[in-house]
């Protein structure tokens, strides 16, 4: 079984993020890492494969640079092989162009049965990237999968809804985008690490993989500052300001 | 020219549009003059509620069975456009199914998609929309540059709904085409998780816990204090990653969007993927052993201290009364 894993790597969020003030986008030089809401998807597809007794991972990703450190991670953690996408002229790519550049780079891979991503980035959070691929692909998709299941060339998805889940089946080869939390991501072992700095992480460009037009047809006006929200009033709690809460609910009648 | 023909993509529960639904269909029909909604099934109980809030036609796809909407509703609104009924701006809710439906349609079209946003502008041909980043510290106005129609979904609660528009749409059958295997995904069970008390995105008092409860059990105390102000208890992303409570009660980005009286948030340090989903709310009290949490920058009322021990004491103090 092969199963392709989309990978993004981000600047760190723990860190506050910035707006390249010339292009209104974010700042993404520097040191980027595997975000987390992949690390699901790269342990799903490692369970599943393990399961299957057969097959391996691979990773595509797109990058503006060749920023390679957050896919050394996904390695370390199984993978066998990666393609990078890395393309300045990508540099604030829309979700329909990273989602032709991501399909056409997961045929670079060969064919896969199946192709996970994480239900949105984040940095960016479109959200939209896992299910255009699979329009540009022509493959089924389930979205928002927090249980994932492969059975006799079937996949079954336990599917988040607002009000609960759906139990879902759908044909392979398809594509599943994946919600955080829905497996427990290994650490890499210093094994890993190591072997990860071997294996192939072959970088092309947009042109390489035949996208030619990459061109978009959005662009950011203006950045303006939010109305901020007024700070209130901040105490040290002395063991009495419950009393505050039960006071300052009782002013708003809600009690 | 100008953008008058305005799509929003409905979506229906119990035989009444959604309140999302609802609001779009409001803010379409202060855009344009002319606007329609696509909906899943024969429209023929939501065509009143649809019409009331401005959609002069109900584009129905029939039954679905069983298929999820992405691949089949974008299937059946390309079918419409090439028809020869050629939307301006198609407005998706911010939803599982709005985001699958845009997509595809999306690639259908060759269209570019701008999600997540609050607020959307119209200036002769131009459509602007603006989106909150950084915790909803910034917004960021964007247009579209190309040719219509343009793809934007909005966060709920974005507009208010207001009826009063007309009468009922009128009902047009757009049927979903043969899908093949690309519409092969299909939903054999439907589950509901059991909630009791008020839903969390309609609730007045929400009370919402956060990893500094310390463990899952400790939760409790946001649902015993959430009954007993009749509200709905909610989580920050961190607890439901960890599997402490259903993903349906997360309250952020990519949880539920919500703008009750009182918000109360126990142990939750305020990190941007929570705030852009409460910060809407009237007034917010917050519980936090630190006293440099970002909650407290937006807190209407501030505790620095232990939810451990200040919980009970609200929760013993309502009781008593």
């Amino acid at each position: 079984m092969h199963v392709i894993v989309c990978v993004k790597q981000i600047p760190d969020p723990a860190l506050p993020g910035e707006l390249d003030p010339s292009t209104n986008t974010l700042k993404r030089e520097g040191k980027l890492i595997l975000d987390e809401s992949d690390s699901y998807g790269v342990e799903m597809a490692l369970q599943l494969v393990s399961t299957a007794g057969d097959g391996e991972v691979s990773l595509v990703s797109m990058a503006p640079n060749d920023e390679v450190s957050g896919l050394r991670t996904a390695l370390a953690m199984g993978a066998a092989k990666a393609v990078l996408v890395s393309d300045p002229s990508l540099a604030g790519a829309d979700a329909l162009t990273t989602a032709k550049v991501l399909a056409a780079a997961t045929k670079k891979l060969g064919d896969a049965d199946l192709i996970i991503a994480g239900t949105e980035s984040s940095d960016g959070y479109t959200g939209t990237v896992p299910e255009q691929m699979a329009e540009v692909l022509g493959l089924p998709s389930v979205t928002f999968a927090k249980t994932v299941e492969v059975a006799d060339g079937t996949l079954k998805v336990d599917r988040q809804t607002e009000e609960g889940y759906d139990e879902v089946t759908c044909p392979l080869p398809a594509v599943v985008s994946v919600t955080a939390g829905v497996v427990e991501p290994r650490y890499p072992s210093f094994k890993g690490i190591m072997s990860a700095k071997k294996k192939p992480v072959e970088t092309v460009t947009a042109a390489d993989l035949g996208v030619e037009s990459v061109s978009w047809a959005q662009q950011i006006v203006s950045v303006e500052d939010a109305p901020a929200r007024e700070a209130g009033e901040i105490i040290e709690d002395d063991g009495e300001s419950f009393n505050k809460i039960v006071e300052f609910l009782d002013e708003l009648k809600v009690i | 020219m100008g953008i008058d023909n305005i799509w929003v993509f409905a979506q229906a529960a119990d035989g009444a549009p959604t309140t999302g639904t609802l609001e779009l269909l409001t803010k379409a029909r202060s855009l344009g003059s002319n606007v329609s909604v696509f909906i899943a099934g024969d429209g023929a109980v939501e065509a009143s509620a649809l019409g009331d809030h401005g959609a002069a036609k109900v584009y129905a796809t029939g039954d679905l069975g069983g298929a999820l909407p992405g691949v089949a509703i974008s299937s059946s609104m390309q079918a419409v456009i090439d028809g020869g009924d050629t939307p301006d701006l198609i407005m998706f809710p911010q939803s599982y199914e709005g985001r699958d439906v845009m997509s595809r349609l999306s690639v259908k079209l060759d269209r570019t998609v701008l999600t997540n946003s609050t607020e959307v502008s119209v200036d002769g041909d131009s459509v602007t929309v603006q989106t909150p980043i950084f915790g909803g510290t910034k917004l960021v106005n964007s247009t579209f540059t190309g040719a219509a129609p343009y793809l934007a979904a909005f966060r709920p609660k974005s507009f208010v709904a207001e009826g009063g528009a007309g009468a009922a749409g009128e009902v047009v059958s757009a049927p979903v085409s043969d899908l093949g295997s690309t519409g092969g995904a299909t939903v054999t069970a439907v589950h509901v998780e059991e909630t009791s008390g008020p839903k969390l995105d309609e609730a007045a008092v929400v009370v919402s816990g956060g990893r500094g409860l310390g463990e899952s059990e400790k939760f409790e105390m946001i649902e015993n204090l959430a009954k007993l102000l009749n509200g709905a208890p909610g989580a920050s992303r961190a607890i439901v990653d960890a599997g402490w409570v259903p993903y349906s009660y997360q309250v952020g980005q990519t949880g539920k969007v919500v703008k009750p009286t009182v918000y109360i948030a126990a142990g939750i340090s305020g990190a941007t993927q929570h705030m852009v989903g409460m910060k809407g709310a009237k007034n917010i009290i917050a519980i936090n052993k630190d006293q440099e949490a970002p909650i407290f920058g937006i807190a209407d009322l501030g505790i620095v201290g232990d939810v451990h021990k200040v919980l009970p004491q609200v929760i013993a103090a309502l009781e008593s009364r």
